[in-house]
This record gives structure tokens, sequence and C-alpha cells, in this order.
């Protein structure tokens, strides 16, 4: 340090010279800004993949009958589609990123409580991310069983999908460690004077989706292993010619996979829970009602995979529990838009990009939610189930919730991440764009499902088809303000203006440190009264 | 730079942030082989003849000595703690060396059993066992996906042991500084415990 004697001048993250020169200087790097940027490049790289997988489903449904691929091929490409936005953006996605980048610096900690586990986590998910995709490529063609590998198909199909399910196995433990290393992070790396009632809504929505991340991850593991025993090994468990019960697969499949939907949409609600005071200029409404039922989430998520097995054959007891459980769960997401939307109310409104992207994350939100509704109780799930309602209520949430979280997070900390303005005519052109070709897209959706178009199939009945060309049309403009935004924020990233270190008024640690952080974040390490 | 950095490290230095790390990974294994645990209870439900007699199949003897074998080697590695702790090098190396020999014996117990499964045709997807049935087929199913995850943890925790003793023998490991002696004493005695659950439910209910 000593060649930096003047400490206003100390090199930030991005500048830093560690042991290693150039690219090595990132990938071996244990730095959580730096593994944080990792994460950015490697799930923007899938991110764009996968969205021009979806385009591609998109073009096909364009026109009934074989537009401009056939059956097996539109299997392939909406399995491959799903296990990309799954496993490797959506839920690595917000913790991986803004998470490593922030939780360190919003609780006033100068990296996580194990950077050197932090890296091992990235070169886990590259590995398990070779391996997923080296699917397509090897063995007898890609995997064409959906993302959810439901048994029988997935231990008798004869495509490649052994390399897949091992790909999602390695994945998992990256998701683990994260979560691992954010727990201990919080629980013993808060500084002086930051009690657990003191810490930011963002890193509490961590902690919740850590939990998550470390309990129902590893049911996923076994899951997986089995159906690799049972390609392999033979072993039955679920096949029923040797006494196993395929049914069993779903079980221990959604024991996971319905948590999961938590770990994607939980830390986009910590998002949210910054981006609104901030920009309404008014503290936080309901606080403790946020982070108590950030909690409730986490813990009712785990009970109601059952939801998405109501036509699989469950006894009648079970589906009024899972039914009930389910309405349970919309009440602490309820709770949470209340106090969103108090928070902005008498607020002074500062009408920039991240606002308009938390805005419209509640109107999304809510239509996704109030649909989910639809879908959890008995008698209407029996209509919609397996159609294009789902696949609309499911990429609402997911899509409209968690990314349009993500894309209001990412305009909201550009400025701390990259020490630079994005260049706000295009990301506001990029954000109407956006979001006027994702309602046409997935709201048309609600209407082809409710009117009984199934999902998962290339063709469709000449009945559906002009909600199906609105809904493509709708991709083609929600792809070209994908392509705004994300070249504005490259652009915008080497040539915006240089950013001030509180651009906003925000009021957590992040702000009160340089833009772009120096390595150690703090000069010294705050007290929080 | 580097010395500064280490010293800054040390006067931070946390005990309770390994032992936590390690303790949420113990969560994350139980989970793991939760999934086991949930498939064994189903389905010992659906079958409960045919569970009760492949049980009796099984060698209570190799099993109970087994059981014997990795409750004294979780004794021996809490002891190597204790030693650490009030700087008994040599102790500490003596006791690791135990645990790690007991850790083998069972290893080597373990492949005569499955040895003998194999030589009778009981193996995942073998002809002899489904002409048995389904129930002796899940059965066996579950006993090789369960001991076999579970010997592979014994695999695992045998090389942390070798790796902790040669860090003792180096002087890495030492009184102030143990957490990777601890987190492999908790590592063990995961595998211990998943053991003390496996043998009743394999080979002591019938």
């Amino acid at each position: 340090m000593s060649q930096y004697s003047n400490q206003d001048q100390e090199p930030s993250y991005l500048k830093y010279q560690g042991k290693y020169k150039g690219i090595l200087g990132w990938i071996f790097s244990t730095d959580h800004k730096r593994i944080g940027l990792l994460y950015l490049y490697s799930i923007m790289t899938f991110f764009i993949i996968g969205a021009i997988l979806g385009l591609l489903m998109k073009l096909e449904l364009i026109a009934p009958g074989e537009t401009i691929m056939g059956a097996e091929e539109y299997n392939a490409v909406f399995t491959l589609h799903g296990i990309t936005m799954i496993f490797l953006i959506v839920i690595p996605g917000v913790p991986a990123i803004l998470g490593n980048f922030l939780l360190p610096i919003m609780i006033g900690a100068k990296d996580v409580a194990f950077p050197r586990l932090n890296l091992l986590s990235w070169w886990i998910y590259i590995l398990g991310a070779i391996v997923a995709i080296s699917s397509q490529f090897m063995g007898q063609g890609p995997p064409d069983t959906g993302w959810t590998f439901y048994a029988p198909y997935s231990y008798q199909a004869q495509s490649n999908v052994l390399a897949a399910v091992l790909g999602a196995f390695i994945l998992g433990f990256s998701s683990i460690l994260t979560g691992l290393n954010f727990i201990v992070t919080m629980h013993r790396m808060r500084a002086p004077g930051m009690t657990w009632f003191k810490m930011p809504l963002f890193p509490w929505a961590l902690y919740g989706t850590a939990w998550i991340q470390i309990l129902a991850t590893p049911v996923l593991g076994i899951t997986l292993l089995l159906v690799v025993a049972e390609r392999t090994l033979n072993i039955g468990f679920f096949n029923p010619a040797l006494g196993g019960d395929p049914l069993l697969y779903q079980h221990l499949f959604w024991i996971y996979s319905h948590p999961a939907v938590y770990i994607m949409i939980l830390p986009g609600m910590g998002i949210i829970s910054e981006i609104l005071p901030t920009f309404s200029r008014k503290p936080i409404f309901g606080y403790r009602a946020i982070v108590i039922s950030t909690l409730l989430i986490a813990f009712v998520g785990y009970f109601v995979w059952g939801h998405h097995m109501f036509t699989a054959g469950m006894s009648g007891t079970a589906l009024f529990a899972f039914s009930f459980l389910t309405f349970l769960v919309a009440i602490p997401s309820a709770i949470k838009v209340f106090n969103w939307l108090a928070t902005m109310y008498k607020g002074s409104i500062m009408l920039r990009t991240p606002f308009y992207w938390g805005a419209s994350f509640l109107f999304m939100f809510m239509v996704g939610g109030l649909t989910g509704l639809v879908l959890g109780s008995l008698a209407t799930n029996v209509h919609v189930h397996d159609t294009a309602f789902v696949v609309a209520h499911f990429h609402f949430i997911i899509f409209g919730g968690l990314g349009f979280a993500f894309f209001g997070g990412i305009h909201y900390w550009f400025p701390k991440i990259f020490g630079r303005m994005y260049d706000e005519r295009w990301a506001n052109l990029g954000w109407v764009t956006f979001m006027v070709g994702f309602l046409f897209l997935y709201g048309t959706m609600f209407y082809l499902g409710i009117a009984g178009m199934p999902r998962r199939y290339f063709d469709y009945l000449p009945e559906y088809h002009t909600g199906n060309v609105i809904s493509s049309l709708g991709a083609i403009v929600m792809v070209t303000g994908l392509a705004i935004i994300i070249i504005n924020l490259i652009i915008s990233a080497r040539h915006g203006e240089k950013a001030p270190k509180d651009p906003w008024g925000g009021q957590t640690l992040e702000w009160q440190v340089d833009s772009p952080p120096t390595k150690e974040n703090f000069h010294e390490i705050p007290t929080v009264q | 730079m580097a010395t500064e950095q280490v010293v800054q490290h040390q006067e931070e230095y946390d005990r309770e942030i390994p032992k936590l790390g390690m303790w949420l990974f113990i969560f994350t294994e139980l989970l793991f082989f939760g999934g086991l645990f949930l498939v064994y209870t189903v389905y010992r439900f659906e079958n409960p003849k045919a569970f009760h007699f492949a049980a009796e199949e099984l060698d209570v003897t190799i099993g109970t000595v087994n059981t014997i074998i990795l409750l004294v080697s979780s004794a021996t590695i809490a002891m190597s703690m204790t030693a650490i702790q009030k700087k008994q090098q040599r102790n500490t190396f003596l006791l690791l060396l135990v645990t790690f020999l007991l850790g083998v014996v069972f290893l080597v117990n373990k492949s005569f059993e499955w040895l003998e499964k194999f030589e009778h045709g009981h193996y995942p997807g073998s002809e002899t066992l489904q002409s048995l049935g389904h129930g002796d087929t899940l059965f066996y199913g579950l006993y090789f996906a369960m001991t076999g995850l579970h010997a592979l943890h014994v695999v695992i925790g045998v090389i942390l042991i070798i790796v902790v003793m040669v860090k003792v023998k180096k002087g890495l490991i030492t009184g102030e500084r143990y957490a990777l002696l601890e987190n492999s004493g908790l590592y063990w005695h995961l595998v211990d415990i998943i053991w003390i659950f496996l043998f009743p439910l394999f080979y002591l209910v019938t």
C-alpha cells in the first residue's frame, strides 16, 4: 500500500493489480466484486443464448405446422431453453452477481467469509455449465425431456440426458456453496452496530434465499443422482417394471424445485425493497413486516411442492393440504406488495430508470401472483394444467418479477459497479420496448392457455393462430428491447459519465464507498448507530 | 504488503466462521441423505414383507462390528481434538492414525460384504434380483445406493484425515489454529451418525 500514500488515489477493484495480470487477475481473483462480475459476464452470455432459444420457439409458433423446426428439434430447444434459463441463469443469477458484489459492502465487511470458496463456486458453476451444454453435442443427440427430467422418460430416452442431469447436479454444488458462504458472512461479519434488524433488505432477502439454497438443493442433488443410477445401473426406484414409482420422482423433484422458485424470486424482492425507498425519498414502509414475510416465504415455500402435481395422482387430503398451503404463501407476498405501495405513497418520486423497472415489477409480479392462485386452486388448475397459461404465469413471475428486478438492480447499482453512469434515454427506451413486448408476448399466452392450447408442442390448431402471431411479434419487440438495454449498458460501462459516490441519494452503506469501490471496500470498517 | 495482510487477517481471525460453515455443510449433507431416507420410507411402507425377509439376509455380525468400529473412531477423533487443544502434537497424530486405520478397516469389511452380495447375484439390475420380485429389487437397490453413498463419504473422510495428519506433522495445525482438524472431526461424526441410522434400517429392523 506504500506506493499509494494518498488514500484517495487508492486504485479501484477494477484496476487493482494483484498477483496475476490480465484475465488471470480475474479468473483467479478471490475479491467478491470481481467474482460478482465474473458471474455477470458468464450469466449474461448464457442469458443471451437462452433468449435466442426462446425467440426461436416463438418463431416456430408464429404459424401452425412446421415453420422453422420440426417436433424433435422443438423438444430439444425447449429443453435447452429451460435448462439454461433455470439452472444457469435465474437460480444463480441475482445472489451470484449482485449478491456477491453488494452483500459484503452493504453489511460493512471487506469480503465474504470464505473468499476462496467463493471463487471455487464460480469454477464449479463453469464446470457444470460446460457439462450441461456438452449434452447438446455428445452422445445420442440433445436431451428432449424438458428441464424437469420427469421419469420414466428421463431414464428411457435415448437422447443424452445423462450429461444434462450431471450438469444440473454439479451446478447445485455451486449454489449450495454460495448460500453457505452468505449465511456465514451475515452471521459473523456485520459491521459493529449493524444488528440483524438494521441490516438492509437486500441482504435479508439473500439470507432467506441462502437457507433455501443449502437446505433444498441437496434433495435435487440426490434425485438427479438417482436418475443417473436408473440410467446406468437400472436401480429401479422410478421404474414401475422393477417396482419403483415415477410419481416419487415428481415429489422428490418438486421438493427442491418449488423452493427453488423462491430462490429465484426472493432476491428480486430484495432489490425492489432497496430501489423503491431510494427513488421515493422515503424510508421503506414496514421494514420488519418485509423481513418477517421474507422468512415466512422461505419457510412455507418448502411445503407447497405438491401444487405442481395436482393432476398427477395424489390423495384428496394431500390435494387440499397443498392447495391450502399454496394460498398461505400468497399472504406474505401480498404483505410485501402493500409495503412497497405504502413506501411510494406520498413520496417525492424520482422518475429514473431503476424506478421504472421497480414500478413495472410491481405490476408484473401482481399479475404473476394472482394467476398463481388460479393455478393453486384445485378446480381451475385441472382446466389450465400444462397449458400456455402455466407458461405465462411462470414467465410473469420469473421474468416479469425476477427479470425486471434484476434489470432495475443492474441500472441502480451500475454507477457503483462500473463507476460510470448509463445513458438514461437509451435505458428508458429499452425499458419501454422491453415491457411492451413482454406484455404482448406473455399476456397473450394467458388467453391461449384458457382457450386450451397445451404447452410444449411445436404445432397448434388453427383457432390459436391469431393469439400466437401476437405473442410471437411481442417476442420480437421484447428481444429488441433487450438488445437496446444490453448494448446501452456495455457502451456506458466504457464511455459513460463518471459517477459520484452516491448518485441517487441512497442510504445504505454501499453508497458511502467509492464508485467503483476500492479492493478492500472500506478504508476503515464503518460503525452503524 | 503480503506480511501486512497476514497480520491483519490473524487479528480478525474468527474461530466461529469455519465451524459455522461446516455445520451448514452438514445440514446440506443430511438433506442429501434425507432424500434417500424418504425413498426408503416409501418403499418399506409399500413392501413390508419383502423388506422383512431381505433384511434377514444381511450379516448382522459384520454390521455390528462396523458400527463399533465407527463409534470408536468417532471417539478417537474427538480425543485428537482435545489433544491438539492441549498442544500434544504427538498424541494428536497418533489418535488421528487410529481413526484413519479404523476407517480403512470399516471399508475393508464393507467391501467383503458387498462382494458376497455380488456373488449371490444380489446387485442392482441383476436377473437373480428381478426374479425375486419388486420388494427385493428395491431393498437391494436402496442397500447399495445408501451404503454406497455412505462408503463414498467414508473414503472422503479418510482422505481428509490423511491431509490433517500431514498438516499436524508439518506443524500447520496447532493448538491455536485447528479449524481443519475440528471440521474434519465434525465431518467424521456426520459419517458416523448416518451409519447409526443405516445400521438399524437395513440390519436390525426385520
